[in-house]
């Protein structure tokens, strides 16, 4: 075993023990911090792998910004200290489903590759991710972006009411009735 | 020089940095606020002008008792400091010193890890909030991810715009590439991103989380003795980080007359100059609003770094 195989063990370990505490913890907001962790752990994985830029994106847009938000929200809504017992987490179709997708995986990953020994990747720097995503996958590049571009257009319209709002008579029967039926399901039964 | 003194020598260097800059910057802190302010400041520790009040101050808060919370979540108590102070060390590991590689650690991406790294405080700020178990802290740590959140983005665009410029996302190899006229070239991005990073360590008049007057001390209320120093330990290296970054992406780095021999000088000089201006903001302004912090942010600093981003795409085009 090499120290980059020893590394691999390890940093998986912490993943994937991270991730189990992610959804066992009672703790609303330290399953949160757990899932830094676990992030981490697999963006330091990808630095064992030689996958450098990938490394640092990952702690930059999911432990830097969508965990952040997570915890964000969380606290906006309720977090409280200490263990919630009213957490509803019904454990045996998310074992079942998890453990299916793990065995499953592991099965095909284990006949696809036998133990056949692949030679290492060049390192994915920079230069060499850049080079591969405005050359070869430019179209599937630009084709995202525009997803993630309509998608932050639908977040601003959906976050704004005076955008797009139609307007609204108080004569017109049609308008009114509708409105009310919203209002009254709007309501928690 | 083999390996082993060589990362050595680097980590020695790299520790003393954390340890004794900030200790300036903080006693330079001390005696500017105060002179600008028509005082002499801390006077007596150590005999000459106070050298040594933050020498005391460490001892002081040594000796503090260690207090939890009742309510509070404790490990996440006890771990927030070391969160919060430890994104910095890695950043000052990347930040280039002077020519010929004389950087801790040369990254080829360095200045994307800095932009990574940086990003990982709010997660401090957030669990120092939340496990004190105190609504004040929880406000200021409310405030203070929605503050770092909004300016990650100008900070990122304003990096991404002389990192285009110079067509690397290494730091000693931004400043290689740098020209003096870059200076105005890349004066809006600069601009924007020391504006940005003073939000991003939470220094005033972007202290809203910590707002003394409203919010007793943000989400470093409960905290005391050796934690808290933990914490503006953490302010202060953020203070010449943030400089050092903007020296190195903007001013040049180690450019200056005898640069071979004295880049270092130049570096630090500017490094301190920067300082200087963050403790000067201190003094100067009053802290801003959430409302006017919000709408500086997205309103100004964002499409300033857009339009910069504009500029460096047309004018590297041309060239």
């Amino acid at each position: 075993m090499t120290i980059a195989d020893v590394l691999m063990i390890a940093l998986g370990a912490v993943a994937v023990g991270a991730g189990a505490l992610v959804v066992t913890s009672t703790h609303l907001v330290r399953s949160g911090l757990y899932l830094v962790v676990s992030l981490g752990a697999i963006a330091g994985l990808y630095l064992v792998l030689g996958a450098e830029l990938v490394a640092w994106v990952q702690v930059l847009v999911y432990v830097g910004a969508v965990v952040v938000l997570l915890l964000f929200a969380v606290m906006l809504t309720r977090a409280p200290i200490g263990p919630s017992t009213d957490l509803d987490r019904p454990i045996g179709p998310s074992a079942l489903i998890g453990a299916g997708v793990g065995l499953g995986l592991a099965a095909l990953f284990a006949d696809a590759f036998r133990w056949i020994e692949y030679p290492r990747g060049a390192p994915g720097t920079a230069e060499r991710v850049g080079a591969e995503i405005f050359g070869t996958w430019v179209l599937p590049f630009e084709v995202l972006s525009i997803l993630l571009l309509s998608a932050l257009v639908g977040a601003i319209v959906l976050s704004r009411p005076d955008v797009g709002r139609r307007e609204v008579k108080p004569d017109d029967p049609r308008e009114t009735t509708d409105r009310a039926k919203e209002e009254d399901e709007e309501v928690p039964a | 020089m083999p390996l082993w003194l060589d990362l050595l020598v680097r980590v020695v260097a790299v520790m003393v940095a954390f340890l004794v800059l900030p200790l300036v910057v903080g006693q330079a802190e001390h005696k500017v606020m105060a002179h600008m302010q028509g005082r002499v400041g801390p006077m007596y520790a150590g005999a000459f002008h106070g050298w040594a009040q933050l020498v005391a101050d460490g001892v002081k808060f040594v000796q503090k008792e260690d207090i939890h919370p009742d309510g509070s979540d404790r490990t996440v108590f006890r771990l927030a400091p070391i969160v919060a102070l430890f994104p910095y060390l890695v950043v000052i590991l990347t930040i280039p010193l002077g020519p010929n590689g004389l950087v801790a650690q040369r990254l080829d991406i360095g200045l994307f890890l800095v932009l990574a790294i940086l990003g990982f405080g709010v997660v401090a700020v957030l669990m120092s909030a939340w496990a004190s178990a105190n609504k004040y802290s929880l406000l200021g740590g409310l405030r203070g991810a929605a503050q770092l959140l909004g300016y990650e983005l100008p900070l990122v665009l304003a990096a991404a715009s002389v990192a285009m410029a110079a067509g690397t996302l290494s730091l000693p190899g931004i400043v290689e590439a740098w020209r003096p006229w870059w200076l105005i070239w890349q004066a809006p991005a600069g601009l924007v991103f020391f504006i940005a990073g003073l939000a991003e360590i939470r220094r005033p008049p972007f202290d809203m989380p910590i707002a003394d007057s409203e919010l007793v001390f943000g989400y470093m209320t409960e905290y005391t003795g050796l934690r808290f120093a933990f914490f503006l330990l953490a302010e202060y290296v953020g203070i010449i980080v943030i400089a050092g970054l903007t020296t190195v992406l903007f001013l040049g780095g180690w450019h200056g007359p005898f640069a071979d021999q004295l880049g270092w000088l130049w570096t630090l000089l500017k490094v301190f100059a920067l300082s200087f201006v963050i403790i000067w903001f201190r003094v100067t302004y009053p802290r801003l609003r959430e409302d006017q912090l919000q709408r500086l942010c997205w309103l100004i600093l964002v499409p300033v770094s857009l339009a910069q981003l504009v500029l460096t795409v047309a004018v590297k085009s041309l060239l």
